[in-house]
């Protein structure tokens, strides 16, 4: 019998090749990962990084290769399979069941008897351990986007892997939970075992990993060793080219104002959800105004009611561009000029099943796809392409699926949506999670070209250094209020970041409710 | 008349109410792992027909039941071919499945029309069928309708107590993901859709067996429909499923009671007949009209086929 050493590699995979109709996604890749060893596989969208970390969890099978497993040839033909071998993967598309709590969740992927008590136990256990704060009985359709990662990453430790396959895992984290997550990632690492790192954050990965696979259009460019490496030189073997920087501008002395939402109380509807309390927040033309905040404080709640899906009881509260929406549908709001980018791409944003164009009339029909109720195609393939060509989507053309698109590409496919309307007021949420440095980096200086030519943006994100590189002002958003406004350049990431647990000048004593991580 | 009025009225009810407890719950399982299956009415007549043969060449009721679940499973097999192994619409293979079955069940029954069973005994629960009024109409029942209050209670806790129920959701709620964390989704829908079968054709084999021991084409009349849409106006919840069959089956009774008792009524007799179908829907509607309580219970993927990435 063969047994490992020290020498085997925990993962071997040699020529893995996955062709889909559309393109090859992944083509003849051979990558090693030692036992213990954190291994970052970078890659810009598109690039077959998903594709092969789903390859290895056995969801998909691939047209050729192999896979060894601590030196024994293993063909992974599904990922009960995988986690049998000792494989756990935090997915970037939440696998995730809506209308179960969280508990449930963990309890699907653990095998053997259902003892929720027991389990809630043991998720609090790790969630304090590892600071992944979560309560184990919510619903899981009542948590943000950060709070179901999470969910993820719990479900995963629970399981005691030998290999750990995190995809994008700290992109909605705060600074102080990735810390504390890398501590945890590198004592798992520390007791042996093995970590396969995707991420764009080229400095999270400079600062974690022990190697680096870097991948272009499904194929290996480059192994490196990260702490060898500049951030600038790991880019470049990535997108093949100098990464350009923001050129920022000047900011705007204070055009008209664009939202208007004052002294905004709204009580949810969700058992789970936060209410807001009196919120006042002013966007004008030709300035970015950030929301940062830990999600879960009540940002998808102010979303929602800037948005239109859950109109107010009064109109008084919101006015944009000098009219009081308060009460009006979401299409009433876009038709004075508003322009929405919803935090879930897939079934918010777009919809999976549709192609391009269909999915560019939703929110473009007004720029001249209909001709006396009836679709003007010819335009609206058009105004597809040409988002498709301007915002360098990778893709199969204008007929594609939108689900058939990566994470990344399909971001910059709405967002261009949205801006190729030239909005009055563009209002985005969390515009480049997930997505890599090359497609972030355009995003954002898209973004800031708008603001150049006069539009209103209100962006709500958790990634502080994305605020602080493109907002004018900045506001903090906790236990359902807004803080004060600062102007960028007169604050730090460390005040801001204190104003997260809401302790602003001002504000009124803490309660317990909120959710801090 | 007086309580013994009463105890025949509530009697009737839950007679009448059984068939529909036992189809809708298979269908509620069925359904809970997103598979649509809109055959019942097939099902229950095939099972049906199945089970009166058997019971009239055996003599034994208790063999019709199991040559009735039998069947439904057969039927709900032939379901599952088509519309989860080769992926067809789930709409239309239920569909052709409940014509078929209303169909082939009239053909096989053309040999048994006018001939009757025996009526079968009741079962009475020591000292409990002496209680006034609800001892006779509550504890003096068939064996069936024990059997329907324990499937009650078996599907609550299965779906919401085990973990193979859990999986069940999960399937139902996203079959991609379940596949994603390494659950077998058309194995689950599988099992699913022959437990919604054997319940079906159990449905069946009550009213050929029991409610009217005979064969007649056509003797379904409905009920596996009413059966479908109690599923969805109960909000797959076991519970309210129970709530709604009694309830259609206390109109029907008293419906025909008023219609049978000659007294003279201004109400054509169609408008009495409807008013079942209309009060269950009404009322099941008005008690689940909570926005939450139907995004948090109905399956999300019902009636989409699974078709795995790779």
């Amino acid at each position: 019998m063969h047994t490992p050493t020290s020498d085997t590699p925990r993962l071997a995979i040699r020529g893995i090749r996955k062709v889909y109709p559309s393109a090859i996604a992944n083509d003849g890749i051979n990558l090693t990962v030692m036992p213990g060893e954190i291994h970052a596989v970078l890659g810009e969208n598109g690039a077959g990084k998903s594709t092969l970390m789903k390859v290895i969890y056995g969801v998909i099978r691939p047209d050729a290769g192999e896979i060894l497993w601590e030196g024994r040839r293993e063909t992974i033909s599904n990922p009960a399979q995988a986690r049998a071998l000792g494989i756990g993967m935090v997915f970037q598309h939440f696998s995730l069941f809506e209308t179960l709590t969280v508990v449930q969740n963990v309890a699907l992927s653990i095998p053997g008897r259902l003892d929720l008590a027991t389990l809630s136990r043991r998720i609090e256990e790790v969630s304090s351990r590892y600071g992944l704060p979560v309560d184990p009985r919510r619903l899981v359709h009542a948590l943000s986007v950060g709070e179901r990662q999470r969910v993820e990453i719990i479900r995963c430790l629970l399981q005691n892997p030998r290999l750990l396959i995190l995809d994008e895992p700290t992109s909605v984290l705060t600074p102080q939970a990735v810390r504390k997550l890398f501590e945890t990632l590198r004592q798992l690492a520390a007791e042996g075992v093995s970590i396969l790192y995707i991420s764009h954050k080229l400095d999270e990965i400079q600062e974690l990993c022990h190697r680096a696979t870097v991948l272009r259009g499904g194929k290996v460019t480059g192994t490196c060793i990260p702490s060898r490496e500049t951030p600038q030189t790991m880019a470049r073997m990535m997108i093949g080219v100098d990464l350009p920087a923001c050129c920022h501008g000047e900011p705007g002395d204070g055009g008209e104002v664009r939202l208007h939402i004052e002294g905004l109380s709204h009580a949810t509807e969700d058992p789970f959800g936060t209410d807001l309390r009196d919120i006042h927040l002013q966007v004008r033309s030709g300035e970015i105004v950030g929301i940062a905040g830990v999600s879960g404080n009540g940002q998808q709640e102010l979303l929602r009611a800037i948005s239109g899906e859950e109109p107010l009881a009064g109109k008084h509260a919101i006015q944009m561009c000098g009219v009081q929406v308060g009460r009006m549908n979401p299409a009433r709001r876009r038709a004075l000029g508003m322009c929405f980018v919803p935090e879930e791409r897939l079934g918010r944003g777009a919809v999976p099943r549709l192609t391009l164009t269909e999915n560019i009339l939703l929110t473009a029909y007004r720029k001249g796809m209909l001709f006396s109720g009836l679709i003007r195609f010819g335009v609206a393939k058009r105004f597809a392409e040409e988002c498709i060509r301007r915002f360098d989507v990778k893709c199969g053309g204008a007929n594609s699926e939108a689900k058939s698109l990566s994470g990344g590409n399909l971001q910059k496919f709405i967002v261009g949506r949205e801006i190729m309307q030239d909005p009055k007021l563009l209002v985005l949420a969390q515009p480049t999670w997930g997505v890599d440095v090359g497609a972030s980096s355009f995003i954002r200086q898209s973004v800031l070209d708008l603001r150049n030519s006069g539009t209103a943006i209100l962006v709500i994100s958790e990634e502080l250094e994305e605020l602080f590189e493109i907002c004018d002002r900045i506001v903090v958003m906790a236990k359902g209020t807004l803080s004060p406004s600062k102007v960028t350049s007169e604050t730090d990431v460390e005040e801001i970041g204190m104003w997260m647990s809401g302790l602003w000048p001002g504000a009124g004593a803490p309660e317990g409710a909120g959710h801090v991580a | 008349m007086g309580l013994d009025f009463i105890s025949s009225i509530l009697f009737a009810t839950i007679v009448a109410g059984t068939p529909l407890i036992i189809v809708a719950l298979g269908e509620l399982v069925t359904e809970k792992s997103g598979v649509l299956n809109l055959g019942a009415e097939g099902t229950m007549s095939v099972g049906a027909v199945a089970a009166f043969a058997v019971a009239h060449h055996t003599g034994s009721p208790a063999l019709g039941i199991l040559a009735g679940m039998g069947a439904g499973m057969f039927m709900s097999l032939l379901f599952g071919l088509s519309a989860l192994t080769l992926m067809a619409n789930q709409v239309a293979s239920g569909l052709a499945l409940s014509i078929f079955g209303v169909g082939l069940s009239a053909f096989i029954g053309k040999s048994y029309e006018s001939v009757a069973l025996a009526s079968v005994d009741p079962i009475r629960i020591p000292w409990l069928h002496r209680i006034p009024v609800l001892g006779p109409s509550l504890f003096a029942q068939q064996g069936l309708v024990y059997f329907s209050w324990i499937l009650i209670a078996a599907v609550a806790w299965f779906l919401y107590r085990s973990r193979a129920g859990l999986v069940l959701r999960a399937v139902g709620e996203s079959p991609v993901s379940a596949h994603a964390i390494g659950h077998g989704v058309v194995r689950i829908r599988y099992q699913a859709v022959l437990f919604g079968g054997a319940m079906a054709g159990i449905g069946g084999a009550f009213l050929s067996v029991f409610y009217t021991p005979m064969w007649a084409e056509g003797m379904v009349a409905g009920r596996g429909w009413i059966a479908l849409s109690l599923v969805v106006f109960a909000t797959w919840r076991p519970g309210r499923v129970m709530i709604g069959a009694y309830l259609f089956g206390g109109c029907m009774i008293t419906q025909m009671f008023v219609q049978g008792s000659g007294a003279r009524i201004a109400i054509p007799a169609q408008f009495l007949s409807s008013i079942p179908y209309v009060a269950t829907i009404v009322v099941l509607v008005l008690i689940s009209r909570n926005r939450g309580t139907i995004r948090l219970n109905s399956p999300a993927s019902l009636g989409q086929p699974f078709l795995p990435d790779a």
